[in-house]
């Protein structure tokens, strides 16, 4: 069997950044396996632009955002196979994947990144009634269809959910000469960026329909019409404000969910909040040597966070690596972050505060939209960060940095709390 | 002249035509969609049902037994996923223990085996999730479940193997009576046949009354159900019925053959035999219903929601055989549950009826076996590699959710009456099947199916036949530029 010191699971925008900053932190015997026929994952349908403005301090598309990390790739000598499926990860980290080449095979890892990324909330899993015809897409799938294979999977169109690839796609269409005639969204507010809605929406006079849902799909070979209701507070339908809206296309953009079939398999704990693995602030899973990043871990809004994640887990897998026994073995004090007052999750969500090394990041969303409050955070009964924010969203992602100086104030640190606070 | 004309490519159509591809005789099979098995064969609750529940004396019960015994041999012989999994029927309240003894009775007297009645701390430990309420349960223990794509798509195959002809998206419009037998007039032509087999689900009526006098109806018996994640799969291993009502068996509760968590149906009599669409009244009622029965039901995981539509007849029983006044017409009507479980007897007896009829003689190189496809999930590492060394197609993995190959893909389109649709595909390999719903493979997948399939192009490509098309057209650039012929 052969042997790697890391083996990252998936060449998408995660993958590629633990790559490149675990061969920067000295381990050579590194292998990305990716599933598709080239890397960059979901980037390289991603043609618009946005992407970068963190990293690189400059615009870029999808497609050249990813071809930057690929190049570096390239340049380190990082190995990869394309077009290869990881079938199943072993505890003790031994992967087995599959491609046209080499059949089933198996590698041993020292320590594996998990880097899958996730996927979209089908229609099924929406429990919109109606029938089962075809044009009901997924957003990205429909992305897939326009920007990678060259087709118009429809000419008018409705979309159901305002997440970023949804008001992306409106745009798109758009642009692509089709009609979209609404965006409703389920919540009262949108789960996509305030620039997304501005310039994907509002730019094209495409109405967003805040608090409605669709009730009911017409068409039985294609779809020919959709309903939509205003919900209720509860997200019911509230009967007499159906409107009925004719089109010839349905997308769908109701949320991401972590694929993390994989990591079920090797027994990593996954959060209730993220659906992704419960990471310490190593990136690490329960599962020893098992680093997790990018939107398998959480699902981000932009892509430059997931690039500083996964280096950071690929610096941290690397380290983990040139562990003896004894250290990578070693007891520490764990502490479960404490998240209240409509802070969701936080990512990490477990600390033992003698392996933080250097700067602690902190990253989380919040379950509404809250205005005027500080995001806060206690380390034991001090609180240590008190920023205000004049909105804080679902859609975007937030974060706080805990400094060396901060955690060496509470050498016996019990607590780690992180609030939303009126002031 | 053909001998045998068979209206329908369902179960039935399916079993009725292996069944007398055993003879020697010229057989057409007319179907109006563009695959085998897309109406009620394609939405039901795939189980295999022991026939404890079938009125003594009926045809159904007779048949459901028949066919339960059937099952095992033919899911060797055609290679389809069954399993005797063992069916539980709930009680859930103690003034009910009579219903439960007259259901074993019943099984009883149909000649079901195996049967018996287990008290609360049994089943418990049979099923932990079973719910609180429960007091007692009938056990049967020769219950299954089966794909009912594959068991069709099966007999379907084996019967086209021993030199069935199959026409697909022909519909029948009228039958006329001529002097030697029957004309068949389809929307393609006119056929003339010495035989008609009318399994036709729930057109059955019309087919039946466009020769008969004696007029027969057919209900459409709408059943939505929820289709849970694999995740779900093992939530119970039997499949649970709660005790039965007028209006059928309930909710019931029940993995499938593929490791999901099956949940329905509801039963609602509609009008329209086309509306197999979902409602929000009838998933809320699948939802609420499923906690009957058991505990805890991870609705929360539903992957999707369908519908079917049963073919009900007002009498509640299968109509197998010759109306009085249209002799070599074999109606297979009013097939609904038991139904699929009952399909081999009944492809059996439609045989024998038109044997006798139209005095037909037994082949002698009639094929009993079909060489199903590569399930590469069954074999070792080294079986696998040694198959991908063969067929580098089934290295590649194009469904991600169920493991799907390409090899299995391409071997589903190439096969005698190949899949030629996402969702024939779909059917055959369970590519799309998944918890993603097709949303990453049906690109791929529409690419496969246009480059196997002859005269498709990526642009024709269909969900499921018809206007079901995928594609509306070229990006804009692209359609400009292709209007202008100049790149």
């Amino acid at each position: 069997m052969e042997e790697y010191s890391i083996v990252i699971i998936g060449g998408g925008p995660a993958g590629l950044a633990a790559a490149a900053a675990a061969k920067e932190s000295g381990e050579d015997r590194i292998l990305i396996l990716e599933r598709d026929t080239r890397l960059g994952g979901i980037l390289n349908q991603c043609i618009h632009n946005g992407f970068g403005l963190h990293t690189f301090n400059e615009e870029l598309t999808g497609p050249e955002y990813a071809a930057r990390f690929i190049q570096k790739i390239e340049e380190l000598g990082i190995t990869y196979k394309l077009n290869t499926m990881v079938m199943d990860i072993s505890s003790d980290r031994v992967v087995t994947a599959m491609n046209r080449e080499d059949g089933m095979f198996q590698v041993r890892a020292a320590a594996v990144v998990l880097a899958m990324g996730c996927r979209e909330r089908p229609r099924g899993a929406l429990n919109i009634p109606g029938y089962r015809p075809a044009g009901i897409y997924t957003a990205g799938t429909a992305q897939r269809l326009v920007n990678i294979d060259g087709y118009l999977p429809g000419k008018e169109v409705v979309i159901l959910g305002s997440g970023d690839i949804g008001l992306i796609m409106a745009r798109r269409m758009t642009l692509e000469g089709a009609k979209v005639k609404v965006v409703a969204e389920l919540m009262p507010y949108s789960g996509g960026l305030k620039r997304n809605i501005v310039q994907c929406l509002n730019d094209f006079d495409i109405p967003l329909r805040l608090s409605h849902t669709v009730v009911d799909i017409q068409g039985k070979d294609r779809v020919e019409g959709v309903t939509i209701a205003e919900v209720d507070g509860s997200g019911r339908p509230i009967p007499g404000t159906e409107e009925q809206y004719s089109c010839d296309t349905l997308l769908l953009s109701c949320g991401l969910i972590p694929e993390n079939e994989l990591s079920m398999g090797i027994g990593v704990e996954l959060h209730g909040a993220t659906r992704g693995p419960v990471v310490n602030e190593s990136l690490e899973t329960n599962i020893p040597g098992v680093f997790a990043c990018g939107n398998v871990l959480h699902v981000h809004d932009l892509v430059d966070f997931v690039s500083e994640e996964a280096g950071a887990a690929g610096r941290n897998a690397a380290a983990y690596v040139r562990m003896t026994e004894a250290e990578k073995n070693a007891a520490e004090k764990e502490i479960s972050v404490q998240t209240e007052n409509g802070v969701r999750y936080t990512v990490p969500a477990v600390v033992r505060p003698a392996r933080v090394n250097g700067e602690l990041k902190i990253r989380f969303r919040v379950g509404a939209v809250y205005k005027n409050r500080y995001i806060t955070v206690y380390l034991d009964d001090e609180r240590i960060i008190h920023k205000k924010k004049q909105v804080v969203v679902p859609g975007e992602m937030e974060q706080v940095i805990l400094k060396p100086e901060m955690l060496a104030k509470h050498p016996d640190l019990q607590s780690i709390r992180v609030t939303l606070e009126e002031e | 002249m053909r001998d045998i004309v068979i209206i329908g490519a369902g179960v039935s159509g399916a079993a009725a035509a292996r069944e007398l591809s055993r003879y020697q005789a010229d057989i057409l099979l007319l179907e109006k969609e563009e695959d085998v098995c897309c109406g009620t064969s394609k939405a039901n609750s795939a189980i295999v049902h022991a026939g404890f529940d079938a009125e003594p004396g009926s045809l159904m019960a007779k048949l459901n037994v028949e066919g339960n015994k059937m099952m095992p041999e033919l899911s060797e012989k055609l290679g389809f996923p069954f399993k005797q999994n063992g069916s539980l029927v709930i009680c859930t309240d103690e003034a009910d223990r009579g219903k439960l003894e007259e259901l074993l009775e019943r099984g009883q007297k149909n000649g079901v085996e195996g049967l018996r009645i287990i008290e609360r701390e049994e089943l418990l430990q049979m099923e932990p999730n079973i719910s609180d309420e429960a007091v007692a349960a009938l056990d049967a223990p020769t219950g299954g479940i089966v794909c009912p794509f594959n068991l069709t798509i099966a007999m379907a195959e084996n019967a086209a193997e021993n030199g069935v002809e199959f026409r697909m998206n022909t519909k029948v419009e009228a039958i006329r009576r001529t002097e030697n037998g029957y004309v068949v007039v389809t929307d393609q032509g006119e056929i003339e046949t010495r035989a008609v087999v009318n399994a036709a689900g729930v057109y059955a009526d019309e087919i039946h009354n466009m020769v008969s006098g004696e007029k027969i109806s057919i209900i459409a018996r709408k059943g939505e159900y929820y289709l849970l994640d694999k995740s779900a799969g093992s939530h119970v291993s039997h499949t649970i019925f709660a005790l039965p009502s007028k209006m059928g068996k309930g909710v019931l509760i029940s993995p499938t053959v593929h490791g999901n968590l099956l949940v329905g149906p509801t039963a609602a009599d509609i009008e329209d035999k086309e509306a197999v669409n979902t409602t929000a009244e009838g998933l809320a009622s699948v939802a609420r219903e499923s906690a009957v029965t058991v505990k805890n039901v991870p609705v929360r995981s539903v992957i999707t929601s369908f519908a079917g539509l049963r073919a009900h007849r007002p009498e509640h029983d299968f109509l197998i055989g010759e109306p009085a006044d249209a002799p070599g017409f074999v109606d297979l009507a009013g097939i609904e549950s038991p139904g699929l479980t009952a399909c081999p007897a009944i492809g059996r007896m439609a045989a024998e009826i038109l044997a006798e009829r139209l005095q037909l003689t037994e082949k002698s190189d009639f094929i009993d076996t079909r060489k199903a496809p590569v399930d590469p999930k069954t074999l070792t590492l080294e079986e696998r590699n040694a198959l991908i060394k063969e067929n580098p197609a089934y290295g590649t993995i194009i469904c991600r959710c169920e493991s799907v190959s390409e090899g299995e893909i391409i071997d589903a389109i190439r096969r005698p009456l190949g899949a030629v649709s996402l969702d024939g595909v779909k059917r055959r390999t369970r590519a799309g099947m998944g918890r993603c719903q097709a949303g990453f493979c049906s690109p791929k997948v529409m690419e496969i199916l246009a480059r196997e399939v002859e005269g498709l192009g990526l642009e024709d490509v269909t969900k499921h036949g018809g206007r079901s098309g995928l594609i509306v057209g070229l990006d804009k650039d692209f359609d400009a530029c292709k209007k202008e012929e100049n790149c």
